[in-house]
């Protein structure tokens, strides 16, 4: 994307050439290619419509969640707390569809404030993050934390605890629909990939969380409103880690506040290390994160389909952030 | 093993004629051959420095500095910004490596990796910032690494014994079992020397220990250096504030430009003398005239102050500092590295927040209370450390240059292209900066052409008042020019330049107006018919004002 630094490729022969000309973000579009090649032969069914459609279906709220951790990483900050505010905003959602309520009852006002409410509801916990990162400078690592830790506990006082099981048509049309063929989450996922990699590339907030991420004492000195920045920036990856929770439990037609957004923050952050953003900040790649998002899903998914133990799996997973993350020392790769 | 000097010069200078008498004393050669009265045995060389060389990418830090430090001396080290002292400290004990040169150390060759090597060698370091464990307690800081052991566990009674043992030594009662963090700074400081001693250390490194005491903290650190000497403890001393050279230092190195200009007794040398050679000026050598870009042409500039600060106090540096800015005028700030002229203008910028004093624009009390209102104000700033204050590194040559004028160039937020790109090609014509493409990452420019991006970083914005922090460090004698005639253009178009330097020639060729500050206070005012170079010095060095009146008006 706009934000990943070309390199020069023309010269390029050998694969280690290759490798070494391009950048991070096109190493995972090739290993994403290559793993799908791999699949196309060797996983049946894998080329139909079906599967597609589901791991669309699959991937998109990682891609979502990754978003926001795109800009939160860009900034050189990190957000743990996404899972836990998926929760929170899953659990939110059938209080008010399933409210007695003389108007909540009304689905034309409930099923809207179903959506509307626990989606800011997330983005005023990342105002908290944000809150706690400016004002008392504690590390964006430990600030989310508290979160990570204490979200998922406001989600199960909301939800009692327990497992909650609802049947809203007009709400699950959020993980079911499928207009034109293609399910909503899917769409929504295009939608906010494009604006982001849009809004990081041509808006003052964009360019302000990559001057911060960059340096942010120099940011501070060009009249970077820092704080103000930082804030929004937990804000919106509160948000959309809102929208994914309301997903999940649209998928699901329940709510589980001990499984929604579980790992998550995880993936999230593996998507964005695999798209090549680095976390030291100043440069980020939506696309990236995408392929990313992409490439970590389908590796789950191969194993999972040639029936290798969630151990493995989790292993697998690991070994390839790990070589991802090497990748992309500015001297790639070992020489 | 002799100490060999060069001719020592005999300055002597008075202020109120002018006049200059310069004899060539003696010619001493060897090491003290004067005899004395009761020959001490002849104090021998603990440390010897020779052709040290080390080279920074695109820097030379060190070019064949020496240092030479007796046995059982205090000796100071003194240099501008970059003139190599921290450097030199650091191969020394360790933290870097070094491109040449050899180190002979208690008569042997030594060649430490580490500092922790040099530490077990017999040379301590003890930092600005004290490095030692805030929670542990007092004993534990001085044993840390090898406390005594007992079965194989930390025998405390004996560690608490001996650490008290070690700190009695050096004349300091206290609870070794407390946390260090009760102690206030300077105590910390002598248990960083305790440590050091315990050690069985032959020399200690200090740089800038005073930087963050008090009066009567310095006199405890001072009497604790006396202590370290009596027993044949060698100190390396690294200060700015050179009136504790004379009061504890016995001889003194003064670098420049990664060399090492002059050795000698601390007797034999006055302030203003350390401070004309630490600039590279001889007093009362005639200027050699058109060295920068400027032009001889300065005038006093008569419009009323626009901007007033009095009185600014913001510890630890600024105590009593004063300022006012007049449109159109280049003043120029001289001071001493630690003098605080970088302060002022963080505080003129609303970067830091003055605790006392008062700030005035346009007739307006405490203006400012961040950058961004005084980038409201029309007031820019240009930090003197390019890289950790100035350009975002990962960022194009385009997005740098316009980072600042960001929000006049947008609709709604949304950046609008053309707009931002007629203003860069503008400015990258204007200041003819050399890139291949404004897309080319900043990092990728010379440090001149970076300074250029960022300055128009300020320019496009229109700015009237732009405070310059050593707008011309480390970039090559070209460019310096080309930004010499470029300030000057800005100041007759009205705008006002504060122009903080260290080359002395910039302040006495660029200057309509200079303030002098020292110690965090403000010293000296001269206006252009005054402007001298020695006397501007003077004023860094001593605080001496020949003009006295002009500070009243």
């Amino acid at each position: 994307m706009a934000s990943t630094t070309p390199r020069v490729s023309a010269g390029a022969r050998s694969l280690p050439e290759l490798v070494r000309n391009s950048s991070q973000t096109q190493r995972a579009l090739f290993a994403l290619i290559a793993l799908s090649i791999y699949n196309a032969f060797a996983t049946t069914n894998f080329l139909t419509f079906a599967t597609l459609r589901v791991n669309l279906t699959q991937v998109a709220t990682i891609v979502i969640v990754g978003v926001g951790m795109t800009y939160v990483i860009g900034s050189a900050g990190i957000d743990l707390s996404v899972g836990a505010l998926m929760a929170i905003s899953g659990a939110l959602a059938p209080k008010i569809f399933d409210s007695q309520r003389a108007l909540l009852s009304n689905e034309w006002i409930g099923i809207p404030l179903a959506i509307v409410i626990p989606i800011l509801v997330a983005g005023a916990f990342g105002y908290f993050n944000g809150y706690l990162i400016t004002k008392f400078k504690i590390q964006p690592i430990i600030a989310t934390l508290v979160l990570f830790l204490g979200g998922r506990g406001i989600a199960k006082a909301l939800s009692d605890g327990n497992l909650v099981e609802f049947n809203k048509p007009h709400f699950d049309y959020l993980g079911t629909g499928r207009p034109f063929g293609i399910p909503v989450q899917v769409i929504v996922m295009i939608v906010i990939a494009i604006v982001a990699a849009w809004g990081l590339r041509s808006t003052t907030f964009g360019r302000y969380v990559l001057a911060i991420g960059g340096n942010e004492r120099a940011a501070e000195l060009a009249g970077v409103p820092v704080t103000r920045v930082k804030r929004q920036i937990y804000v919106l990856s509160g948000l959309l880690a809102g929208v994914a929770g309301l997903i999940v439990v649209a998928i699901n037609t329940s709510s589980d506040p001990y499984q929604v957004g579980q790992d998550m923050e995880l993936d999230a952050i593996a998507a964005v290390a695999v798209g090549g953003t680095p976390f030291t900040g100043g440069r980020a790649t939506i696309a990236g994160t995408v392929i990313g998002a992409f490439f970590i899903h389908q590796v789950r998914y191969t194993l999972i389909s040639h029936g290798v133990p969630d151990g493995t799996t989790r292993m697998v997973i690991a070994g390839a952030i790990l070589i991802a993350v090497l990748l992309q020392r500015p001297k790639a790769g070992w020489r | 093993m002799s100490r060999v000097q060069g001719p020592v010069i005999d300055l002597h200078w008075t202020l109120d004629t002018g006049l200059l008498t310069c004899g060539i004393a003696s010619l001493k050669a060897g090491k003290l051959t004067e005899p004395s009265p009761t020959p001490p045995s002849a104090p021998e060389t603990l440390l010897e420095m020779r052709d040290i060389v080390k080279v920074f990418p695109g820097v030379v830090a060190l070019d064949h500095a020496r240092l030479t430090v007796l046995k059982g001396e205090v000796h100071a080290i003194v240099g501008q910004n970059g003139a190599g002292k921290s450097t030199l400290t650091k191969i020394l004990n360790g933290a870097y490596r070094r491109d040449g040169g050899t180190i002979v150390f208690e008569g042997r060759e030594v060649d430490f990796s580490t500092p922790h090597q040099a530490q077990v060698g017999g040379i301590s370091t003890i930092f600005q910032e004290i490095n030692l464990v805030p929670f542990r307690s007092v004993a534990e800081n001085i044993f840390m690494g090898r406390e005594p052991r007992r079965f194989g566990l930390i025998d405390w009674p004996r560690m608490n014994r001996e650490a008290r043992e070690i700190l009695t030594r050096s004349g300091i009662e206290l609870d070794v079992k407390q946390p260090l963090l009760n102690l206030n700074v300077a105590l910390q400081q002598m248990v960083a020397i305790a440590r050091a001693v315990s050690f069985g250390s032959k020399l200690v490194i200090m740089d800038e220990p005073t930087s963050s005491l008090d009066e009567r903290e310095v006199e405890t650190l001072f009497d604790a250096i006396r202590q370290l000497k009596s027993t044949g403890v060698s100190v390396i001393y690294i200060s700015h504030r050179l009136d504790e050279l004379h009061q504890v230092g016995d001889t003194i190195t003064i670098m420049r430009d990664g060399q090492t200009i002059e050795e000698t007794s601390l007797a034999d040398i006055s302030k203003l003398e350390i401070v004309a050679k630490m600039l590279g000026k001889n007093i009362g050598e005639l200027r050699s005239e058109g060295t920068t870009g400027f032009s001889e042409r300065k005038t006093d500039i008569e419009t009323p102050p626009f901007y007033v600060a009095s009185h600014v106090e913001a510890k630890p540096v600024l105590n009593d500092a004063s300022i006012e800015l007049r449109k159109g005028e280049i003043l120029g700030l001289s001071g001493l590295l630690g003098s605080g002229r970088t302060e002022l203008a963080r505080v003129l910028f609303g970067a830091d927040k003055p605790e006392n004093g008062s700030l005035s624009l346009d007739g307006v009390p405490s203006p400012i209370a961040s950058p961004r209102d005084a980038i409201r104000q029309g007031i820019g700033y240009c930090s003197e450390d390019r890289k950790a204050e100035g350009i975002i590194p990962e960022m194009s040559v385009r997005e740098n240059l316009t980072l600042a004028a960001l929000p006049t160039l947008t609709k709604n937020g949304i950046i609008d292209p053309k707009e931002q790109a007629k203003i860069v090609d503008r400015f990258v014509e204007l200041l003819s900066i050399k890139t291949s493409d404004v897309e080319q990452p900043i990092s990728q420019l010379s440090g001149g052409n970076q300074q250029k991006v960022l300055l128009a970083r300020w320019l496009c914005l229109e700015p009237r008042l732009l405070l310059l922090d050593e707008p011309t460090r480390g970039i090559d004698v070209g460019a310096k020019a080309e930004i010499h005639h470029l300030i000057e253009s800005l100041a007759d178009e009205g705008m006002s330049v504060l122009m903080i330097t260290s080359e002395i020639e910039e302040i006495v060729e660029g200057s309509n107006r200079v303030t002098v500050l020292r110690d965090g206070r403000t010293v000296a005012e001269f206006d252009r018919a005054q402007i001298d170079q020695d006397v501007i010095i003077a004023a860094m060095a001593e605080g001496h004002d020949p003009f006295p009146s002009t500070v009243e008006e």
